[in-house]
């Protein structure tokens, strides 16, 4: 099972006529959205750069500051972004074997659990709000809050919501996806789409891994 | 082998999927204990186990064409820079007295 190839589909141009051969526009098309991946890691990077020199100068406080945001609810959100991972491999597992009603099936449950990601997101955000935790929108504690608590909440807002703007960038991708799929567009030009749609979901997932233990989990024990 | 065949069995992925879920839960048990700033450096060590999981299996870096493979090595490598020297400098600063002192 493990190096089966596409049965060829008679219509579909598999070699765009700039490459040589197939290799190397499988190649190519790997390598174009590992560039994109680059660009994203540097992009969230230097965000992240950003929180570790504040977080460093102001420990104590973002630790206080980070005491209303929602352990579980980011738990749940992490096993939930992780699961839609695991959907999104088999996705192209069943790409690559040619099996469309698996693949239709998995894309829909990957883009599932994008969505429930982001209805959880919505729940986070809105529990924040009620507290008065939003910068520069509503920012009114009804907790105490120590010093630079906006600080860190700056940081929170902005940096899990580009990452909620990916996630949904990711569902809608999906979806078109799938929908080429059901319309039938599943033959060997196709595999490497859900690859690089996979390897995009996946980077996600990434920046999610990280954002849990920096926003959910610091100062859950003091 | 050309590299875009390479593909993983299922139970390779429901393997990874098993170990992320682990690691998961022990971070959320980690967390709840009072380890002073070990709480920070063991959460980070598990976020990076977990995104070492994720590349290397389910986005398929370990069989990826060469020239992917750099590139996703690279990414990291300049966040690393990035990283490194900001923190150098600022952990640093203080440490030596300068002449208005």
């Amino acid at each position: 099972m493990r190096h089966r190839r596409w049965p060829v589909a008679k219509s579909e141009p598999l070699l765009a006529h700039q490459f040589s051969d197939r290799t190397q526009q499988v190649e190519a098309d790997s390598l174009g959205m590992w560039v994109f991946i680059c660009t994203e890691v540097m992009f969230f990077g230097a965000l992240f750069t950003g929180y570790a020199l504040y977080r460093f100068t102001y420990d104590a406080e973002f630790r206080l500051a980070s005491h209303p945001v929602s352990f579980l609810l980011g738990s749940v959100n992490t096993g939930v972004l992780l699961t839609s991972s695991l959907f999104m491999a088999l996705a192209l597992h069943a790409a690559q074997r040619g099996d469309r009603r698996q693949l239709l099936g998995f894309l829909w449950v990957t883009a599932a659990l994008g969505v429930v990601f982001l209805a959880i997101k919505l729940k986070d955000y809105s529990d924040l709000w009620d507290h008065g935790l939003v910068p520069a929108l509503h920012f009114a504690p009804d907790l105490p809050m120590p010093p630079r608590a906006q600080l860190f909440y700056v940081f929170f807002f902005f940096m899990t919501g580009l990452h909620a703007l990916h996630v949904l960038i990711g569902v809608v991708v999906l979806l078109g996806l799938s929908w080429l799929a059901y319309r039938g567009r599943c033959s060997p030009a196709d595999h490497p789409t859900v690859e690089n749609v996979g390897l995009y979901w996946h980077f996600v997932d990434v920046v999610w891994v990280f954002l849990y233990p920096l926003f959910y989990l610091m100062g859950r024990s003091s | 082998m050309k590299p875009d065949e390479h593909v993983y069995a299922v139970r390779a992925y429901l393997g990874v999927y098993a170990a992320l879920v682990g690691l998961l839960m022990a971070t959320v048990a980690i967390a709840r204990l009072d380890l002073g700033a070990g709480n920070a450096v063991a959460a980070l060590v598990i976020g990076a186990v977990k995104a070492v999981l994720i590349v290397l299996v389910f986005m398929n870096a370990r069989f990826s064409p060469p020239a992917s493979r750099v590139f996703a090595g690279v990414g990291f490598f300049w966040l690393g820079i990035l990283l490194v020297l900001t923190m150098g400098d600022i952990v640093t600063r203080g440490w030596v007295p300068s002449a208005g002192e």
